[in-house]
């Protein structure tokens, strides 16, 4: 007999503590609020928990941002490349969206920063 | 002045002890020239020699050809001193300092299997406490920490099947004609 009654408990065990590691590092961190800043500065910092939405003026025209429950994105961008625009629904925390062109960023935060500082 | 001559007489254990390091060592060599996606994860192949050991000869034969393995990888290697070889070595003592306790698990209902895990669950604590109070002392270490786990429960349990097998088999003393 190959695997025996102790080897089987070992095994679930194994996978256990595997499973268990994995949950406690891997753990996410939704977002919370989202910070808008525009030419460096922060002009908005508001919940991600209802829907609203933004239109922040830059150098090249609005940045329309839109939040909703969980989420947030940049939804239109006068940038010629899209960059931000493209990044799609930010959710996690330490998430941003960079539309450098028009000098407006948006950044998710959660309950713990996932960063000390981001520098841009 | 008298010379001193110091006879090592050397005993049957001590070849046996040499012929299985040897093998232990072999499996080493072969495992470094496996590609490995992230470094640290091994098959460990060697392990298989050792638990082979442990369960035929004795633990304190498994510690012998272990500690040999290290010494003469590195040697091979030559990284002898360097980190890769505390880390080996802190693995392979971690690892034997688990089997040391699970060989008292009762026979009938823990085969080679759980020992090969065990053993495995040691080598890679024990590397990775090294690694982290030493090397790494950083929370990055954390977020490979199932990866490094799940590596161990994966090729221990294949090393015990390999062990549980050859077990198994009729097991002749390898008759390995003498090279001198």
């Amino acid at each position: 007999m190959l695997l025996k009654v102790g080897d089987v408990g070992v095994l679930l065990a194994g996978a256990g503590l595997v499973i268990f590691l994995a949950t406690l590092s891997w753990r996410s961190d939704p977002g919370e609020t989202v910070i808008i800043r525009a030419a460096g500065h922060i002009v908005e910092t508001t919940s991600l928990a209802r829907a609203q939405h933004f239109s922040i003026q830059g150098p090249l025209g609005l940045t329309q941002i839109e939040i909703e429950p969980g989420r947030a994105r940049v939804a239109r961008d006068p940038s010629p490349r899209q960059l931000c625009v493209r990044q799609g629904w930010l959710t996690q925390s330490g998430q941003a969206a960079l539309c450098l062109p028009n000098q407006v960023s948006i950044e998710i935060r959660g309950r713990a920063f996932a960063y000390d500082t981001l520098g841009y | 002045m008298t010379r001193s001559v110091i006879e090592l007489p050397v005993q049957a254990v001590d070849r046996r002890i040499a012929r299985l390091a040897a093998l232990a060592i072999g499996l080493t060599l072969v495992e470094a020239a496996l590609p490995s996606p992230v470094p640290g994860i091994k098959p460990g192949l060697a392990n298989i020699v050792i638990l082979m050991v442990l369960l035929q000869y004795g633990w304190r034969t498994a510690a012998w050809v272990s500690g040999l393995r290290v010494l003469a990888g590195a040697l091979l290697f030559g990284s002898l001193f360097a980190p890769g070889f505390w880390l080996s070595a802190a693995g392979a003592a971690t690892s034997l300092g688990v089997l040391a306790l699970a060989r008292y698990l009762p026979q009938p209902y823990f085969g080679p299997i759980s020992l090969s895990v065990l053993a495995a669950f040691g080598h890679i604590s024990g590397q990775l406490a090294l690694a982290s109070i030493w090397l790494i002392p950083a929370a990055a270490l954390l977020k490979l920490l199932p990866i490094f786990a799940a590596a161990a429960l994966v090729f221990g349990a294949i090393n015990g099947v390999i062990v549980a097998r050859l077990l198994t088999q009729p097991a002749p003393e390898p008759n390995i004609s003498p090279l001198s």
